[in-house]
């Protein structure tokens, strides 16, 4: 009897079966790197071998400062194309192709069943699609291209099972930021965090990544869920776009591929969340799990917003703060940048793109942005920002003297055209009393 | 028995990358080591990177090293000299990182409670023992595959040895 995680990683180290607590050596289908990609070959060069073991398996992309902000960023993404062209990878994509773990869901690189270890902290993400995804370190990254291999503790598994479905005007973003402020930022530190219930079944494909996204904030080592319908209804219209010559044989692969978690797993721990019980949340300086409600923090003014990244930056997200500020004008500065180019290209042509700048927001290239403060829209000492992205501590965006909200896409938006931390179900209040 | 003998930084808890190596830094600064090391703890103690001296230790509350998986968090304290860092729990990709670098990362609660900045400990890593103030406080030793790795001073270390 096997969690998802433990049948994922029994797989990967070519085990009939591990359990938490083994040491195994795994031998992921997916190794990732961005912009530290110069950093990390740094390393590999010092190691006698110089050919990529297997660079198939590698994964690069361009995202954290793009475009190059300064020479010096300008030079690290040329030094990684010549390391993509000296060492023939084939997966790599270009400045404002998108963030790396919206890219390789989009392109179908990782999906059910596959394991991706990552130089990125946000890595459990692809867990949205019943893949095993971890975070590593850039001299493991090193040794992974050396080898192939690398050492890995099998994790305990905590068990959610979400009920019921989530109230109007509230999101998943809400989910995680409430689940991050009751278990804290250590609360599945060392641990895999799996995702069921009829809750699951209901939310989204855009909102199911933002629940493994940020489990990376709770400390997990992955996060997980069985691919179902929502997944596989997804994946076919995404890889129809994104690989028209071999969607049909990449899907059949994942089929083959995927598994399930059987019922009788054990887990380290057990919650069930009623989503119906989920209020609008927000994350206030200088911690994640510093989460309460909105309706609890009063006046809170804010001086700009920012909606984008890895948690929060896809179609779903968008939309949303579209159908927010459609025909109105926003009081404070916003700053928009879709997760990936393909995001880009939908929110245009959905007419979503024209709403935000009518209403006065700024679109930036797909990528992470100003999320840890290397540009486009590093804040100034004392400013107030409200975020869509998944970290709020001190500096974060560039600057240690400003400060961080955290919260759903809908209320970055509502906040900007109020001035102040504000859902918006009461700019409709407002306006009715006006009107 | 051999110890050495160590001078304490003493911080909180959840002390994030953010504030251990700043985001803003990632993808320019990266080997130098005088510039790692003086930017060290620059979000959370202006005042260590000027003050450190060579084999001072960080004794840490719980989840230290939360956030970015950047490994200049660790490296910069290196640079900067800190010989170990002992803490009540470390945040999963530091622990990796700290191992991976050759970092000496020591899980030990009960030292965290007695000691504070400036205080003098030894370390016994034979017996994974710290001794202060009359008192010994036991540590937990890492799996034999994973203190091979710190051993040999880091996996890239680790994997020249092997070839």
């Amino acid at each position: 009897m096997q969690t998802l995680t433990e049948k994922l990683l029994a797989r990967a180290s070519q085990r009939d079966h591990v359990k938490p607590g083994d040491i195994v050596v795994v031998a992921p289908d997916v190794v990732l790197s961005h912009d530290n990609t110069v950093a990390i070959a740094a390393i590999f060069r010092q190691l006698p071998q110089e050919k990529v073991r297997f660079p198939e398996r590698l994964a690069i992309t361009l995202d954290h400062a793009v475009p190059p902000p300064t020479p010096a960023h300008a030079r690290n993404h040329a030094r990684i194309r010549e390391f993509v062209r000296e060492q023939g990878i084939k997966n790599f994509f270009e400045v404002g192709r998108g963030i790396c773990h919206q890219v390789l869901c989009e392109e179908g690189i990782v999906g059910p069943g596959m394991t991706l270890l990552g130089a990125d902290s946000h890595s459990p993400h692809y867990g949205w699609l019943g893949a095993f995804s971890a975070g590593i370190g850039r001299s493991e990254v090193a040794a992974l291209w050396a080898t192939g291999q690398l050492w890995l503790r099998v994790p305990e598994t905590i068990s959610i099972t979400l009920a019921g479905a989530l109230r109007t005007g509230v999101t998943a973003k809400d989910l995680t930021l409430s689940l991050i402020g009751k278990l804290s930022s250590a609360g599945a530190n060392y641990m895999a965090v799996e995702f069921d219930g009829a809750g699951l079944a209901g939310l989204s494909s855009d909102s199911r990544a933002v629940l493994t996204n940020m489990m990376a904030e709770m400390g997990a080592k992955n996060a997980c869920m069985a691919p179902d319908a929502v997944t596989w209804h997804w994946l076919r219209e995404t890889l129809r776009r994104t690989r028209p010559h071999d969607h049909e044989e990449r899907l059949e692969f994942f089929r083959d591929h995927a598994l399930h978690p059987d019922p009788e797993a054990r887990h380290a721990a057990r919650h069930t969340v009623d989503l119906r019980e989920i209020e609008p949340m927000v994350s206030c300086p200088h911690r994640v799990d510093n989460a309460l409600p909105l309706s609890a923090l009063g006046q809170t003014a804010v001086d700009v917003g920012f909606i984008g990244t890895c948690t929060n930056g896809r179609l779903e997200d968008i939309a949303a703060a579209a159908d927010v500020l459609r025909g109105r004008r926003l009081r404070k500065r916003l700053l928009v940048i879709p997760a990936s180019s393909l995001v880009l290209r939908d929110a245009a042509e959905t007419g979503y793109i024209s709403d935000l700048i009518e209403a006065g927001a700024t679109i930036g290239t797909p990528g992470c942005g100003p999320c840890m403060g290397v540009h486009m829209g590093a804040l100034a000492p004392g400013e107030i920002c409200i975020s869509s992205a998944n970290r709020n501590f001190r500096g974060r965006m560039g600057q240690p003297e400003a400060e961080i909200y955290l919260s759903s896409p809908a209320v970055v938006a509502a906040s900007c055209l109020a001035g102040k931390l504000t859902h918006p179900a009461d700019l409709l209040d407002e306006s009715q009393a006006r009107g | 028995m051999i110890t050495t003998t160590h001078r304490v930084w003493k911080y909180g808890a959840d002390v994030n990358t953010d504030v251990i190596f700043p985001g803003k830094y990632t993808y320019t600064i990266d080997s130098d080591p005088a510039e790692l090391a003086r930017h060290a703890l620059e979000d959370l103690d202006p005042g260590f990177a000027s003050a450190v001296s060579p084999g001072d230790v960080i004794v840490a509350g719980s989840n230290w090293g939360n956030g970015s998986s950047r490994e200049q968090a660790v490296t910069c304290l290196q640079a900067a000299g800190v010989h170990a860092v002992i803490a009540s729990s470390f945040a999963r990709i530091y622990f990796r990182n700290a191992i991976n670098s050759g970092l000496l990362v020591i899980e030990c609660p009960a030292i965290v409670e007695a000691v504070d900045s400036g205080d003098t400990i030894e370390l016994d890593l034979e017996a994974a023992a710290i001794h202060f103030a009359g008192r010994t406080y036991l540590f937990p030793k890492l799996p034999d595959q994973v203190r091979a790795i710190v051993e040999a001073g880091g996996i890239i270390a680790y994997l020249k040895q092997q070839t």
